[in-house]
């Protein structure tokens, strides 16, 4: 039996490479293959490389070790930014959330014959494209000819300096940025409002709950879930934001509306320093994977618990 | 502990009515069962009394109050929803106790009420677990357990036993009605299964169509039905219906199944029947009153002939199957006397037990 076996695997050895690309495992892994390259070449090698750069001097001669880090840590603007990106994106992403749940919850009460209008007009700012969309928004804040300035004086208000006074570019720039994302909120809670069965409700009534009471006690705890993942996916999507704060004010007035991702544009590109720059945006690094990691954790607890 | 009324209750979604004009006294303790296939309105009638569906037209009282404009919440109900509807993010302790916080009832009495009524449903050692870790049936009991733990007026049930597999529903029937004798309350019960209706109520309510056909105890429910609905609804395997006519020969009366098949017309029924003579009529018999050939101990006996088509044995009683006049009917025969299929056998027909319908109204003459 085993003179058998050897005889048999002496004479198909030629073939047992087939047979090996032939397991489950194999085939699984060349389909990855693709996704592999893409990633590696898209995410993997760019991140490595820039942690390379963010070793070198400015004119990428020297290596500097963690030189640029501790530059960046004695540079006023660099916290500005910090804060400036923290401030964005809690502020950003709380009134994202806001929004985008009073108007779920709006379009839910109406009936559903009229809900698809609703619903596809409210998702518009989410599906131009931000740089296009902010051009607009831009234009609109332009203080001397623009809409928004012209309404104040129809009202005989003063006009608002809208992109040249910090607290105001601030605002503007969050504005924006929570037009463009509420959207996504609302079509998230949506869909969660509408999976709460509506024996809950009405178990609740005969229970004895008010409206108030029903949202706090079955509609919140209901959607805990994907409240949580939703913001925290916000806040990392937010934090990373470049483009509408590039449209609209490129970080100024005086570097008070940058976020981590341009101002690493501004030191990199802009000013040429290449390994700075890289430095800058890999602080965001750390940041992002905690949050990303609680995230996963969440998913994974509530996913086991039910 | 209260009685409930309806009154010409009517309700229209969109353009179906579901429900068209509803009367009934629900009177004190009473245990009622709302039957009926599925669509005929039952469901809504229930949601009409907890206030979940607002009235299209008449009223509904609670202990004589119109309560029509009146939340759920200040009716002083309590409902059983067929999915439970138990909150999957609260214990079961918080599931049962839910109401009696949102009512801000002290601690202490929230705490005495939930354990009463945990023992009550013997779900003590499940107050920690949420829904998700409970079976079908422990379900059940937190439902109820929530319904108990308010101490309402009346008790709707819709539908509580119909996600139960058949043992356990068996068994939750039994509890239902122990519940019902030990709280001493008005329940509402809506099913849409004729054996719980028969098993549970103090009176049965037959709907079909937004209409009620028939309102009675589970007794007059099966030995008197009065419409054609009923007498095929009540009752498992259910009623045979054979077309008939009613002749009129001398001073008697015959039933004419065909040309064959003559029933004399017994002589206590002679008047009721007068009114059928020479019309078409439908002749309504349950299985165990067709049996086999029996002695005759009273002239309500009749025999007469079919060949048997099919044979179901049941261990007790054996389910026989033949065809009068391209009508399929059944009966219910001792398992030692039954002929084999494909051959003749006599039947005993009890003619005490028959039920002629008219077919112009369908209603039980």
């Amino acid at each position: 039996m085993s003179k058998l076996k050897r005889k048999y695997s002496n004479g198909v050895r030629s073939s047992s490479f087939f047979i090996w690309l032939r397991q489950r495992s194999t085939i699984a892994f060349i389909m990855c293959v693709p996704l592999l390259l893409i990633v590696i070449g898209l995410v993997a090698y760019p991140f490595l490389y820039s942690i390379f750069l963010s070793t070198l001097n400015k004119a990428e001669t020297e290596f500097v070790g963690i030189g640029n880090y501790l530059f960046l840590f004695k540079r006023e603007t660099f916290w500005l930014v910090v804060k400036q990106s923290i401030i964005f994106a809690l502020v950003a992403v709380f009134f994202k959330a806001l929004i985008g749940f009073i108007a779920a919850h709006s379009i839910n009460t109406i009936p559903s014959k009229g809900q698809r209008k609703w619903r596809g007009a409210l998702l518009i700012p989410w599906v131009i494209p931000p740089a296009l969309s902010t051009l607009g928004w831009w234009w609109l804040f332009e203080p001397t000819y623009s809409a928004l300035n012209w309404i104040l004086t129809e009202f005989a208000l003063p006009t608002i300096p809208w992109l040249s006074e910090t607290f105001w570019a601030r605002f503007a720039v969050i504005l924006v940025n929570v037009w463009f994302g509420a959207p996504f909120f609302l079509i998230m809670y949506l869909a969660a409002l509408k999976s709460i069965p509506e024996h809950l409700y009405e178990a609740a009534s005969i229970d004895g709950a008010s409206s108030i009471q029903k949202l706090f006690h079955i509609t919140l705890p209901m959607m805990r879930n994907i409240i949580a993942i939703t913001v925290l996916f916000s806040i990392i999507v937010t934090f990373a934001n470049f483009d509408i704060v590039r449209v609209l004010t490129q970080g100024g007035p005086l570097n008070t509306t940058h976020l981590f991702s341009t101002y690493a544009f501004r030191v990199g590109i802009e000013s040429g320093d290449i390994p700075l720059g890289a430095s800058v945006s890999l602080f965001m690094f750390p940041i992002l994977a905690i949050l990303a990691f609680i995230i996963l954790r969440n998913v994974r607890e509530r996913a086991l618990n039910s | 502990m209260a009685d409930v009324s309806l009154k010409n209750l009517h309700k229209t979604f969109d353009i179906t009515e579901a429900v068209r004009g509803i009367n009934l006294d629900i009177v004190d303790n009473e245990f009622l069962v709302l039957v009926g296939p599925s669509g005929c309105g039952k469901s809504t009638v229930l949601r009409l009394i907890a206030g979940l569906e607002e009235i299209t037209e008449g009223n509904v009282l609670i202990e004589g109050n119109i309560v029509n404009d009146i939340p759920p919440k200040d009716r002083d109900i309590a409902m059983v929803f067929q999915s439970y509807a138990l909150y999957p993010h609260m214990t079961v302790y918080e599931n049962m106790s839910f109401g009696l916080r949102l009512r801000k009832y002290s601690k202490n009495e929230i705490n005495k009420r939930v354990l009463d009524a945990a023992k009550i449903l013997n779900i003590s050692e499940l107050l920690d677990r949420r829904p998700k870790q409970l079976s079908g049936g422990q379900r059940q009991r937190v439902a109820m357990g929530r319904a108990i733990v308010r101490n309402p007026k009346v008790f709707l049930f819709d539908e509580p036993l119909s996600n139960l597999d058949a043992k356990m529903r068996g068994q939750m029937r039994t509890e239902i009605k122990k519940l019902h004798q030990h709280l001493k309350t008005t329940i509402i019960y809506v099913t849409h299964d004729q054996v719980e209706a028969m098993t549970l109520a103090d009176r049965i309510v037959v709907m079909n169509d937004g209409i009620i056909e028939q309102v009675g105890t589970p007794d007059e429910m099966y030995n008197a039905p009065k419409t054609h609905f009923v007498a095929s609804f009540i009752g498992s395997p259910s009623m045979n219906f054979i077309p008939c006519q009613v002749i009129k020969t001398n001073e008697d009366l015959y039933i004419k199944i065909n040309d064959k098949l003559y029933f004399s017309v017994p002589k206590e029924r002679l008047d009721r029947y007068k009114v059928l003579i020479n019309k078409e009529a439908i002749l309504g018999i349950r299985p165990e009153h067709l049996t086999n050939a029996k002695q005759h101990i009273h002239d309500m006996y009749e025999d007469f002939n079919a060949k048997v088509k099919v044979l179901e044995p049941m261990g007790m009683d054996t389910m026989v199957f033949f065809d009068i006049s391209e009508a399929e009917v059944c009966a219910r025969c001792d398992p030692k006397s039954v002929g084999k299929v494909q051959s003749d056998m006599t039947f005993t027909i009890d003619k005490s037990q028959i039920h002629l319908i008219d077919i112009k109204t369908n209603k039980v003459i």
